[in-house]
């Protein structure tokens, strides 16, 4: 078999376990809400505008954005809680995941819910009262059954989406097959954005089936079809749980990562250092990058790895730039000032922003600064990854130089580098320690003003891990033992078109490289 | 002896139509009565004020001595049997479930159902093969029979019939009024029957009382009423069944 569709396989009982577990809670909690809510909407015709307009106004944020605003939500409800009952939750992965898909399940369910109470016909209403039924017993022996039908199609459907969003709830740290897609599309790694896509596709058309037979039994009054249906979910969604069982072990820490190769990489070592210490470690990946420093003080994750820079502009809010020294000296007596986060050291390398161009373009347009760049610019299509035109950095770049590009475009960052390939882009924000630019010859261009922080890539580590003595012992080696060149490698090895390496490869190929220094 | 139906001064509006403007009434037991009039007449909402399906505005109404306003209208409409010209047979229940349904929920053990849902097939004078069909399976008149079945279970004393027979064809139509009928007569029933058909009334009931507008227009045994009324509404409802009858003999020649 191909070595990545088994890596692929590999991870398939884990990550199809989560899904299975997550999209299932969430589409029973939508039931346990909507049903309710629905025979009040159809006993009130006054409630059931209002209600349906506000389950439709919840379809309407995209799903992405629906599961990321749940987590500062939680965050602040959990500090709340921590300050008032000395108690906080986990703002991170499966609650915020599950709030928001539950959320999402709710429409289908209540609007089929109330069509199907208020289509039960007037003359078999009046029998039921004309028997002598009280309002509950008509609700649970004549409108219930006879509405089931109609209310399975709104299972079904809400089935159907609850299964596709919940590949989306990986960016906010719960794994799903999700994690095949968005690690997929960061490291180009196809085979597992096609087998993510597909894992999901095919739970969700299982589960629809298997929700028809119940349907259908409903409709056409077959008991047998129900118990097989319904036999059929439990059966399938205790085989998908039953590996979950055994990754049940508590975890001693939790390793995070931002959503790009360098960042899998670096967790990867840091966790099979773990390991080899005798640790039982678990990942957060692919997470957003102010979410992860937000994870890391409120002890969600136990260590990830950041870059000065981003630390010192977005998290302490400075615009000034003194110096690749000093900014990481007051990082480190500031972070755990502030939040008790500690700064263990600098792993040795930098990843700064890092403009860069086709060598062509760089000396057709005689461009090798960012003062050259300034002059250029009107003529020029900048492309970005997804932040980087959000955050302070561009801002205090731009400030300096005066930029105005003809066009700004965002893109993931692996388009980004094929828009540059193809001349979408005439120059693009990289990053210094990427393995494509010295692989494709790309011209860097210099930052005469200094506007650009500097970006040494430093391990955090949580407050409450802090002073875990096995913890610092096992990751303390890392510091300062990472030349740029070998990092460069090992993300090139990843990022590559042919004859790529998983982030696991690629850790275990730097760590080699480490131990031969 | 006292009435077992009484109402007095019933009134009921829906916004700016009256359907009913203080109906005074006494039903006997025993006695079978029909409610005639145009539609419109107030003769379904009267009959729906007696089981409470319809609140009156104002107006007293009592079952058995018993005020409709006061008692719980699940407790009071298992004692009455009610039929409808829809029917209205619960299609996710068998015949024999749908008869069996106020028996279940007064709590009857499952051998006295079966038992009473026999005893009731062989009344209404249905084949027992029908009782595990589902009631999508039946004839308009076969439906018919189950309805009043399912309105007889429980053993009531008073039956509410609102145009039971309106939506069957003339012959069924006869047949099950007979039958009923003689149901009547024989279980000892009270049974008040809304319908728009003079001939039915005529021949079914005791009693014919009129309506009109919400008021009761004649109220008297079906040959009093030809015999002594003056209201010429009242009169050419008596006489249309006459008229049809005298017509049908001519033309067919008997």
């Amino acid at each position: 078999m191909n070595p990545r569709l088994a890596a692929a396989f590999d991870l398939l009982p884990e990550y199809l376990g989560w899904h299975v577990l997550l999209s299932l809670s969430a589409l029973v909690l939508g039931l346990v809400i909507s049903l309710p809510l629905a025979v009040t909407a159809a006993r009130s015709p006054r409630l059931r505008w209002p209600v349906l307009a506000l389950a439709s106004l919840i379809q309407t944020i995209p799903s992405l954005a629906l599961l990321a605003l749940f987590y500062p939500l939680l965050l602040a409800l959990s500090a709340l809680s921590l300050a008032t009952l000395g108690m906080g939750f986990s703002a991170l992965g499966f609650l915020p995941s599950l709030l928001a898909l539950t959320l999402y399940s709710i429409l289908p369910i209540l609007r089929n819910g109330v069509t199907g109470i208020t289509g039960v016909d007037p003359a078999i209403s009046e029998a039921a009262d004309g028997v002598g039924m009280t309002s509950r017993q008509k609700l649970f022996q004549v409108e219930l059954p006879l509405a089931a039908p109609v209310i399975m199609a709104g299972v079904r459907t809400a089935a159907v989406w609850t299964i596709g969003a919940a590949t989306l709830s990986t960016p906010v740290g719960q794994t799903s097959l999700g994690n095949y897609i968005f690690a997929g599309l960061q490291t180009e790694n196809w085979v597992f954005v096609l087998f993510g896509c597909a894992a999901s596709a095919l739970l969700a058309m299982a589960a629809d089936q298997l929700l028809g037979l119940v349907e259908t039994g409903a409709r056409t009054r077959r008991k047998g079809l129900v118990i097989v249906g319904l036999a059929g979910i439990v059966i399938g969604a205790g085989a998908a749980l039953a590996p979950l069982a055994t990754f049940g072990q508590h975890a001693a820490y939790t390793v995070g990562a931002k959503n790009f190769s360098e960042q899998y990489i670096l967790a990867e070592l840091m966790a099979s250092r773990l390991e080899r210490a005798g640790a039982v470690v678990s990942r957060k990946e692919d997470l957003g990058s102010a979410v992860a420093y937000r994870a890391l003080a409120a002890g969600e994750i136990d260590v990830y790895v950041d870059y000065s820079g981003t630390l010192w502009t977005n998290v302490l809010g400075r615009t000034d730039n003194p110096g690749r020294k000093a900014v990481l000296d007051q990082l480190t007596t500031e972070l755990k000032r502030r939040d008790g986060v500690l700064v263990l050291g600098s792993l040795g390398f930098e990843n700064a922003y890092a403009f860069v161009m086709r060598p062509d373009r760089a000396q057709a347009l005689g461009v090798a600064s960012l003062a050259d760049l300034s002059r250029e610019a009107p003529r020029l299509k900048l492309g970005s990854d997804l932040e980087f035109l959000s955050r302070p950095e561009w801002k205090a770049v731009d400030t300096a130089y005066a930029f105005t590009f003809r066009s700004e475009r965002a893109y993931q960052p692996t388009f980004m580098y094929r828009a540059l390939a193809a001349g979408d882009a005439d120059v693009i924000s990289a990053f210094s320690s990427d393995g494509r630019i010295a692989a494709d010859k790309l011209v860097v261009l210099t930052d005469p003003k200094g506007a650009i922080p500097p970006y040494d890539a430093v391990i955090l580590i949580s407050p409450k891990a802090a002073a875990d003595p096995r913890l610092i012992a096992a990751l303390r080696p890392l510091v300062g033992a990472i030349p740029v060149e070998a990092m460069r490698a090992a993300n090139y090895s990843v990022d590559r078109d042919k004859g790529k390496s998983t982030p696991a490869e690629a850790a275990r190929a730097l760590e080699q490289a480490i131990a031969a220094n | 002896m006292a009435a077992l139906i009484e109402l007095t001064g019933v009134s009921k509006r829906y916004g700016a139509h009256a359907a009913l403007e203080g109906v005074g009434l006494a039903v006997e037991a025993g006695q079978f009565v029909a409610l005639v009039g145009g539609s419109g007449s107030g003769k379904t909402t009267l009959l729906k004020t007696i089981n409470g399906l319809i609140r009156p505005d104002a107006g007293r109404v009592t079952v058995a001595g018993e005020d409709v306003s006061a008692t719980a209208p699940h407790l009071l409409r298992r004692r009455i049997g009610y039929v409808f010209q829809e029917v209205g047979l619960f299609p996710h229940l068998s015949v024999a479930e749908n008869i069996g349904v106020t028996p279940r929920l007064l709590g009857w053990d499952k051998a006295r159902i079966a038992g009473r849902v026999a005893e009731l097939l062989q009344l209404v004078a249905l084949p027992p093969e029908v009782a595990d069909r589902a009631p999508a399976a039946l004839s308009g008149g076969q439906r018919q029979r189950v309805g009043v079945a399912r309105a007889l279970a429980a053993e009531p004393k008073l039956m509410l019939m609102d145009e039971p027979f309106g939506a069957l064809d003339p012959v069924t139509r006869d047949a099950l009024g007979a039958d009923y009928r003689a149901l009547h007569e024989r279980l000892g029933l009270t049974t008040i029957m809304v319908t728009h058909d003079m001939a039915e009334a005529v021949l079914l009931a005791d009693r014919i009382v009129v309506l009109k507008s919400g008021r009761i227009l004649a109220d008297g045994a079906p040959g009093d009423l030809l015999a002594r009324s003056k209201d010429p509404d009242v009169l050419a409802l008596l006489e249309a069944p006459k008229r049809q009858a005298e017509r049908l003999r001519e033309r067919l020649g008997a």
